[in-house]
């Protein structure tokens, strides 16, 4: 175990959560030998709103989610809670999780998440741009009688 | 009533064999898969997250697949599944402000700050049948930004994209010269109904619920009644975004939120009329729609519905209009309920109709044996 600041953790678990299943799994390969503190489970998070977007919270509906805890053999402990009803991702990202906060840290940020955040950039970047080539300016036209 | 019935189960098995062979119908035609219902029945898949109330695209498609395309029994299979799922808590409320539009326009101001961002939009089509979808054409591509175009807010100023910004509210425009209502922003929990049953009079949290998982049609039609005339409201659509806003939760083995996935969510923020009364001065009121998916049909219809319902809360005249009536409007917009109640009188009501057959048949003897008395 090293040293962990609580916003990297908060990123990076927010990053892996996020990420393709199939793309975790391919730059992740295969995991370290680990045991299952909680096996996947799968659940619903009831999600809020607010009234008016501002104001006093509200129940919109539930979204289903994946949970998953695992142990290291260093004893590390790992948490992922990702959305949607893959074990195998909430698993990866558990025992990602965990790695995340030994030795390894700076080969799995270089190997995995970082390639991750950068794709999930790009694809906000390339929707955003799409979104941007749909703006429009409206003119209100003249009446004759004005003129 | 009805009253348990027993046997029938081979008639009951072959028939539903018969429904799996017509489900798949034409066997020379491809089957379709859930993925192909999933990214090309989006909007379908869409409604039956919004009513079914569980943001889930993969079973939202499958429960299409499975429903021959009925949507209202796709939401039923929705409904039903997400009982077996164990509540693992609940999101912090989800900030629209920070939401990425793909879509964002306003009916009220032509320049405002963020600008009119059509996105995938029906408006403006002719809604003529495109044939050469039935031939199997070629797709356009969205293109990018063009040079010549104004900058976006959206992608950072200039081209190259970037970190998209947040697009601020419309109605926080009104806002900061207080003409519309303020909001009092709280932490409180909310009710939710699916854990208690729904007491009336409900509070706008309890409302909102309801009407988010709200069937569609009855919701646009109880909008529709108030834009005739049926509890006008005069509802401008200050804004209609759609995006994806990102879910937090508070993670408890962790002791911090994460932000642990993003739906797309459609908002509607109405901006209506207010006479103004003793104590207020007159000022704009709200009316409020948030959905699952994409869906502006159905954000734009409950935020009509929502500022209907709050006659009371603003000392408007209730003129008995039925979407000023809460217990209408809420007792009956689950088309789920609707239409479990509706259906179960087609199961058997043998002994049910046996003693109506026999009261009819005892009245008409004695009508019958009164008759031939007087004659």
């Amino acid at each position: 175990m090293v040293d962990v600041d609580p916003n990297a953790r908060k990123d990076w678990i927010s990053t892996l959560a996020k990420a393709a299943p199939a793309r975790l799994a391919g730059l992740i390969g295969a995991l370290p030998a680990h045991d299952l503190l909680r096996p996947a489970e799968v659940g619903a998070v009831m999600v809020r709103g607010r009234i008016g977007g501002t104001g006093a919270p509200f129940n919109l509906g539930e979204m289903s989610v994946t949970r998953c805890s695992v142990r290291l053999v260093d004893g590390t402990v790992g948490h992922a809670w990702v959305q949607g009803r893959d074990k195998d991702h909430a698993l990866r990202a558990a025992v990602v999780d965990a790695l995340m906060q030994t030795r390894d840290a700076q080969d799995i940020q270089a190997r995995v998440i970082a390639p991750l955040a950068e794709e999930a950039l790009r694809t906000r970047a390339a929707r955003a741009e799409k979104a941007a080539a749909t703006k429009v300016e409206f003119f209100t036209m003249v009446r004759g009688e004005d003129l | 009533m009805y009253v348990a019935v027993k046997g029938g189960e081979r008639a009951i098995d072959n028939a539903h064999a018969w429904l799996a062979e017509e489900r798949r119908g034409d066997t020379a035609i491809p089957e379709l898969t859930v993925a192909q219902i999933r990214s090309q029945m989006a909007l379908a898949v869409n409604r039956v997250m919004a009513e079914g109330s569980l943001f889930d695209p993969d079973l939202a498609a499958l429960a299409i697949k499975q429903a021959r395309g009925d949507l209202i029994e796709a939401v039923f299979l929705i409904r039903a599944y997400r009982t077996t799922l164990p509540r693992l808590g609940a999101s912090n409320p989800v900030d629209t402000g920070a939401m990425q539009p793909d879509r964002r326009i306003s009916a009220t101001f032509k320049d405002l700050p963020g600008g009119q961002v059509l996105g995938p939009t029906f408006d403006y089509t002719h809604r003529l049948l495109d044939f050469a979808l039935m031939a199997g054409g070629a797709t356009r591509t969205s293109p990018q930004r063009q040079e010549e175009a104004p900058p976006s807010p959206l992608a950072g100023e200039g081209r190259g994209g970037g970190v998209p910004q947040p697009v601020p509210h419309v109605t926080e425009i009104l806002n900061r010269d207080g003409l519309i209502e303020a909001l009092a922003a709280s932490d409180a929990t909310p009710p939710d109904l699916t854990r208690e049953p729904m007491e009336l009079p409900a509070d706008r949290a309890l409302r909102l619920q309801a009407l988010a998982r709200g069937d569609e049609g009855f919701v646009l039609s109880m909008a529709y009644s108030t834009q005739r005339g049926y509890g006008r409201t005069h509802a401008f659509v200050g804004e209609l975004r759609i995006g994806r806003v990102a879910v937090e939760v508070d993670i408890p083995e962790l002791g911090f939120a994460v932000e642990i996935g993003e739906i797309e969510v459609t908002e509607c923020e109405t901006v209506n009329q207010f006479k103004g009364s003793k104590t207020e001065p007159p000022q704009f009121t709200r009316g409020y729609g948030l959905v699952l998916g994409q869906s502006e049909r159905k954000a734009i219809s409950m935020s009509l519905v929502d500022r209907a319902l709050r006659w009371k809360e603003l000392g408007e005249d209730n003129i008995g209009a039925p979407a000023q009536d809460e217990e209408f409007v809420l007792m009956h917009c689950d088309n789920i309920q609707a239409t479990g109640f509706l259906e179960h009188i087609k199961l058997p009501h043998y002994v049910d109709f046996q003693a109506e057959l026999e009261l009819v048949r005892r009245l008409r003897a004695e009508a019958t044996a009164l008759r031939e008395a007087a004659e």
